[in-house]
């Protein structure tokens, strides 16, 4: 059972309360982009097995959506933060650097 | 207004009713479905200097913090999100407040409905109030603070509740309300407490 805690209201939300997003810092590639582009925009996603940034929204709670660090394979949360930051915070990124060696990073 | 004799119409304009009338449900717990409640959804930036003030206007009451209710007997104002608050006021003094918050407001980007009809109300009272909400919820109720509105669903539904006097205190969404009051009164049937 995955618990993330709300970065807007606090609140530690149980799996169920959510609504996934899947996988977050996507760069849009919209009109007029090539392709290529379009396809992996629209297509392409990591599915790591391990170190994963993921879309959450709190929809059973107070409505927004977030945004999770978390190990697709033993379910470790390494932090949530607004959906507002274009990239992960550096306390995050030091966590995972810190228990993952060698993790390449969230792009 | 009630007219008599041929060509009587039914007028319910002035006569709200509760979306279930009243059900009550006596298990280990008492289920009771109250209302019709006055009810405002004010959504604005919270931290605008005008908010305060609406609020005040509206309810008299102050600002939440986060996740908190402030109660005042029949008016109270709870934290739903960052930029949502829910104000709950005599459902006959609803309409008042809207032009009151209006008028504080004027000119700041917000927006407030009167939301009393779209929601049901219920009472779950007793010394075991909280395990009937425990089995429905994927909530902590022993990690709830005393003052704290929290949103969360209800088995399949959204829900929020507070604790209130000797109990707790739901509101559902009014289209969902036979549902919930099932829910609760299965939830608090004689027989099934835990522990």
């Amino acid at each position: 059972m995955l618990t993330l805690e709300c970065p807007y209201c606090g609140v530690k939300a149980e799996e169920t309360e959510l609504t996934p997003g899947y996988e977050a810092h996507l760069k849009r590639f919209g009109p007029g982009s090539s392709d290529d582009d379009f396809e992996s925009y629209m297509f392409a996603r990591k599915n790591p097995k391990g170190v994963h940034f993921e879309r959450w929204r709190h929809a059973y709670g107070c409505g927004k959506w977030f945004l999770a660090a978390r190990c697709t394979v033993t379910l470790e949360v390494f932090g949530t933060y607004p959906a507002q930051l274009g990239e992960p915070p550096a306390d995050i990124i030091a966590k995972i650097t810190a228990k993952r060696p060698g993790w390449e990073g969230y792009k | 207004m009630t007219r008599t004799g041929p060509g009587r119409m039914f007028d319910a304009s002035h006569m709200p009713q509760s979306a279930l009338g009243g059900a009550v449900f006596d298990g280990f717990a008492r289920v009771q479905e109250i209302g019709p409640l006055g009810m405002i959804s004010l959504r604005c930036a919270l931290d605008h200097p005008a908010c305060p003030a609406a609020v005040q206007a509206a309810v008299g009451l102050g600002l939440p913090a986060q996740r908190r209710i402030i109660m005042d007997g029949q008016r109270a104002v709870g934290w739903m999100s960052p930029d949502e608050l829910l104000l709950i006021l005599p459902y006959a003094d609803a309409a008042a407040a809207l032009q009151r918050i209006a008028a504080a407001l004027d000119g700041v980007h917000h927006l407030a409905v009167d939301v009393s009809d779209a929601r049901a109300v219920f009472r779950i009272t007793g010394p075991r109030a909280d395990q009937v909400l425990t089995k429905l919820c994927p909530v902590d109720l022993a990690a709830l603070a005393p003052d704290e509105l929290r949103r969360t669903r209800a088995a399949q539904v959204a829900a929020a509740f507070w604790r209130e006097g000797d109990g707790y205190t739901l509101v559902s969404f009014r289209s969902v309300a036979g549902y919930v009051m099932g829910l609760l009164s299965h939830s608090a049937q004689r027989g099934s407490e835990l522990g």
